[in-house]
């Protein structure tokens, strides 16, 4: 391997770095937030890219009927639980129930053409799904242990990988990239899509530190995060923040997905690797900090390009077996039997 | 066996409270028949009619009984540990590929050269199980002292990077895999025809579920029941609690791996598909819908699941006009369902059925002998031993250099308001944290850095301020995890039933904490189910249960009434003349200025005083403390 081969993966590996880093920032709110450990979160990744190039080939997005569907599933739900005499705060019931799907089914009723307009449709898509899934499938054991969470998570990712191949099919699908720039710096070549991966994800970065620090809600959800007991005393509705922060998650996702369909051919089955990976980053920062799980996924990244270059077939296992030093490194800082939440 | 291995911690205690007085207000009811009748009966119905079924429900039934085999792990490693994993398709996937290598490699057949044809499926099951074990220690040992969430997280990768390695390892195969797999010969009969060899099948999956039955109802299984919810207590009973949940681990693994190793020799070759992750996932449903904390749960599931399979495969592809496996979106949501409405899966719906008539199956023990007794040290002895105690949380200093020593023979008591840093200290000096500075000796020994069973294996016992007992579990069964380590018996011992004399002297001594604390009346009764107050009680009967030498209780007389303080007064006044020291964090003053023999009062994480009852009463720190000093008044409980 000579120097050009190892800076042209030592690129590959942070636009992939830049993206498990995404999913891991939104693995790590979600667990922090709600205890969820969200192994369908790539499937956020799949699913919008999968719509984006339906949209481009001029389709209408197979995921649009499964947001309709979970809109009408949330409202009967809502509808049922008002009935049974619980409190309904109709107002985001709304919001995520009729207002975005249908902002969503009119911006893909438009067919729009232009390549932002047809992102944000996707965005519009694949975000209100978020919410949506965390009102039917985790809300009600919101009480229930980070295991029993977790086997709903999977039960959710099968489920969504089924219905994955049903509205996508199995062939996979590639995006026209947001960049046609190719930039010459010393004999490397840098694409210009690499620099869209790397700035979106620098710019997601600081939009969700500004967020955390310095809005009510962002202080809110690091409240509910830290306690949840003390943060519904002290008023802060931690359901809603369950909205917020699997929003926030579906959005990461769909931007993700936004942002590799260019690069790589994207499958009905391919978020789920990427959100897996997104893990071995987030684990890094034991589910909990962010900095360091954004280090992690420049680790898993640089890992699976160079592990790539020297045995493609053997990428995936050097990737997933990277999880076991890790692991073994937070264990040997924890010194006491942790209790299960 | 029994019906209600009911462990799951998301139903409500009361649930299963009623349904545990219904069971026993029913005794015997309606004829003798006992769910060990039922059995029995099933397994001759099933034996008789085996040679007549028609090939189609053999082959099913023995798909059943290898999946089972599976979700029994699972079963006890998720509804009864705690834990779970993903990534049982892939040590199913080592035992089928251990054989096969042995059975058709040519580097195989280098090394087992020497072994006649018919023994070479027995050593690739010896080898599976080697490797299978290995593999599990390992990846049990390093999640070992995380949360209970992070051994399955590890599963999913290495269920993924073992597909991907059976894949792309030349020596098996690749994703064409390993064909020509000889049959399995027992005795000189050969075993090749699935009817025959479902016979082995089903024996292996009654003899696992008998050993796990007997496993459970032991010293070990209480232990194992320990690591879900109730780690840190059984650790304070002396129980190696990440022994016990690799153990488990590797358990389930080893029954996946036999299962793996029977599928071989079933299908005759073996590829990467039926062990890739989505399979381990499918596993994971069937234990959680059959009831994850009930083996026959993991036969139920198995049962409902491959039927249910079998139908979807054929129907969904008409349906949505393409095929692919989407039986998976349909398995999602019925579980999904079932963890919403039924948490602790189906089988504990149609035990709660035959329990209306059914008789328990009686337990029968041999005659007890006493345990082993502890020698205690000479009265006035210093049995623990704090010296320069600190404990910093970030700036906050919880403890201050705190000195303190207890006595054999004495009641010493710790009292202070609200926050003074009674509990931390507390956990300090029974190993459940670690002092920032200072040190800790119990019975003359340094203990930095020991853990808490540590602590409890030289003869100290405690309760906790909140109470941490297994609601579901008896009473009985929450005061034996405190005689632990008055009994030696381990798993195989305890599945092969050959722990049942020690069991009986365990049993027994449980039973005599309980009725010498006063609960004799609720020795079966689900701790859940009992008053605030005398669940406590039962933390100390459970600390008697271990022998202890040294005792520390935290808040014993809350929540109790005049009379049921009294008792304890006075059962404590006995263990003092019993000669243990006796360290008691208190609140109520009247309970303990009659009871302790010197006090020591802690404020804001430092000592201010110590003394006999009569000076601590005496002096102005004290009474500052207490009272409010100048205009604060801070009034303590």
């Amino acid at each position: 391997m000579d120097l050009q081969i190892a800076l042209l993966l030592g690129q590959d590996g942070i636009v992939n770095g830049a993206v498990y880093g995404l999913m891991a920032l939104a693995l790590v709110l979600v667990f922090s937030v709600t205890r969820v450990i969200f192994i369908p979160q790539g499937e956020f990744v799949a699913f919008a890219a999968l719509s984006m190039a339906m949209l481009q080939s001029g389709r209408a997005p197979a995921s649009l009927w499964l947001l309709l569907a979970l809109a009408v599933a949330v409202l009967a739900l809502e509808a049922w639980r008002a009935q049974r005499g619980a409190t309904v705060d109709w107002k985001s019931t709304l919001f995520w129930c009729v207002l975005c799907p249908a902002a969503a089914a009119a911006m893909v009723a438009l067919q729009p053409q232009a390549q932002a307009l047809q992102a944000a449709a996707t965005l519009l898509l694949i975000t209100p799904l978020g919410p949506l899934l965390y009102r039917l499938a985790y809300r009600p054991l919101a009480r229930a242990s980070v295991l029993m969470l977790l086997i709903v998570s999977v039960a959710l990712h099968g489920v969504l990988v089924g219905l994955g191949l049903l509205f996508f099919g199995a062939e996979g699908s590639r995006t026209n990239a947001f960049s046609e720039l190719r930039l010459d710096v010393g004999g490397l070549s840098i694409t210009g899509q690499s620099l869209v991966v790397v700035g979106t994800t620098l710019a997601l970065v600081v939009a969700m530190f500004v967020f955390f620090e310095r809005s009510i809600v962002g202080k809110a959800l690091r409240a509910t995060a830290m306690n949840r007991v003390g943060a519904r005393l002290m008023g802060i509705p931690t359901e809603l923040s369950g909205d917020v922060c699997f929003a926030f998650a579906a959005l990461i996702g769909a931007v993700a997905g936004l942002l590799v369909a260019p690069i790589t051919t994207v499958y009905y089955d391919t978020g789920f690797l990427i959100g897996l990976k997104g893990f071995v980053a987030a684990i890094v920062g034991g589910l909990a900090s962010y900095p360091l799980a954004l280090a992690g996924a420049l680790l898993v990244g640089q890992l699976e390009s160079f592990a790539s270059f020297w045995s493609s077939a053997f990428k995936e296992v050097l990737v997933f077996t990277l999880i076991i030093p890790v692991l073994w490194w937070r264990s040997l800082r924890s010194h006491h039997v942790e209790e299960d939440e | 066996m029994s019906t209600s291995h009911t462990v799951s911690e998301t139903v409500p205690a009361a649930k299963k409270v009623e349904s545990a007085t219904v069971a026993a207000a029913v005794p015997a009811a309606r004829g003798g028949i006992t769910p060990r009748h039922l059995v029995l009966a099933a397994v001759a119905l099933l034996l008789a009619s085996w040679g007549f079924l028609p090939e189609f429900s053999v082959t099913l039934l023995n798909y059943i009984g290898l999946y089972a085999l599976v979700a029994l792990g699972l079963v006890m490693l998720t509804g009864v540990g705690g834990m779970t994993s993903f990534g049982q398709a892939a040590f199913v996937g080592l035992g089928a590929y251990a054989t096969a290598w042995a059975c058709t490699s040519p580097d195989a057949a280098a090394l087992f050269g020497a072994l006649p044809p018919a023994l070479l499926p027995w050593a690739g099951l010896a080898l599976g199980l080697v490797i299978t074990f290995a593999v599990a220690w390992f990846l049990g040992s390093i999640t070992l002292k995380l949360s209970g969430h992070y051994l399955p997280l590890c599963t999913i990768a290495w269920g993924l990077s073992l597909y991907f390695l059976f894949g792309n390892l030349e020596f098996l195969g690749g994703h064409t895999g390993m064909a020509g797999l000889p049959p399995l010969v027992v005795g000189g009969v050969s075993l090749a025809s699935p009817r025959v060899l479902g016979l082995l099948i089903w024996a292996v999956v009654l003899l696992a579920l008998w050993a796990l039955h007997n496993l459970l109802d032991s010293r070990e299984g209480r232990a194992i029941r320990s690591l879900k919810g109730g780690r840190v207590m059984a650790e304070s009973m002396g129980v190696d609690t990440g022994r016990q949940r690799i153990k488990l681990f590797v358990l389930a693994a080893l029954l996946a791996a036999v299962s793996g190793w029977l599928y071989a020799h079933l299908q005759r070759f073996v590829n990467p598909t039926p062990f890739n992750l989505n399979i381990g996932i499918e596993y994971l449903f069937m234990a959680v819908v059959g009831g994850a904390g009930h083996l026959w749960g993991a036969v139920l599931g198995a049962a409902l699941i491959t039927l249910l399979k079998e139908q979807l495969q054929d129907l969904l592809p008409r349906l949505l006009g393409s095929s692919g496996n989407f039986e998976v979106v349909v398995f999602g949501l019925l579980m999904l369902f079932v963890l919403q409405r039924f948490a602790d899966g189906l089988w504990p719906q149609l035990a709660a059925v035959a329990r209306r008539w059914l008789r328990p199956t009686p337990v029968k023990l041999p005659a007890a002998a006493p345990l082993p007794q502890r020698a205690l040290p000479p009265r006035s002895q210093v049995v623990l031993e704090a010296k320069d105690v600190t404990k910093r949380f970030g700036g906050l200093v919880a403890n201050n250099a705190v000195n303190l020593r207890v006595k054999a023979g004495e009641i010493l008591a710790l009292i202070g308001p609200n926050g003074a840093g009674k509990s931390t200290f507390f956990n300090m000096i029974s190993g459940v944290d670690d002092p920032s500075s200072g040190e800790v000796r119990l019975m003359g020994q340094a203990m930095a850095g020991k853990p808490s069973r540590a602590f409890a294996a030289l003869g100290l016992s405690r309760s906790f301020q909140h109470v941490r007992l297994l609601g579901q579990r008896t009473v009985l069964e929450n005061v034996a995890v405190g005689a632990h380590l008055r009994a030696q018996r381990g798993w195989i011992a305890s599945m092969l039933r050959l722990d049942r004399a020690e069991e009986a002297a365990v049993l027994a001594e449980a039973r005599r904490q309980i009725e010498r604390c006063g609960l004799g009346a609720h020795v079966d009764t689900p701790a859940a189910s009992l008053a605030l107050g005398q669940q406590r009680i039962v933390e100390i009967a459970r600390a008697l249960a271990s022998q202890p030498a040294v005792l520390l209780l935290d808040e014993p007389a809350a929540g109790l009434r005049h009379l049921e303080k009294q008792a304890l007064a006075k059962l404590l006044d006995q263990l003092r003349a019993e000669g243990l020291g006796i360290l008691v964090v208190e609140h109520d003053m009247e309970f303990v200025m009659n009871l302790a023999d010197r006090i020591t009062v802690l404020e804001f994480g430092t000592v201010i005083a110590e003394g006999t009852p009569a000076e601590v009463q005496g002096n102005q720190r004290v009474l500052d403390a207490y009272l409010g000093g100048g205009d604060d008044m801070g009034v303590a409980a």
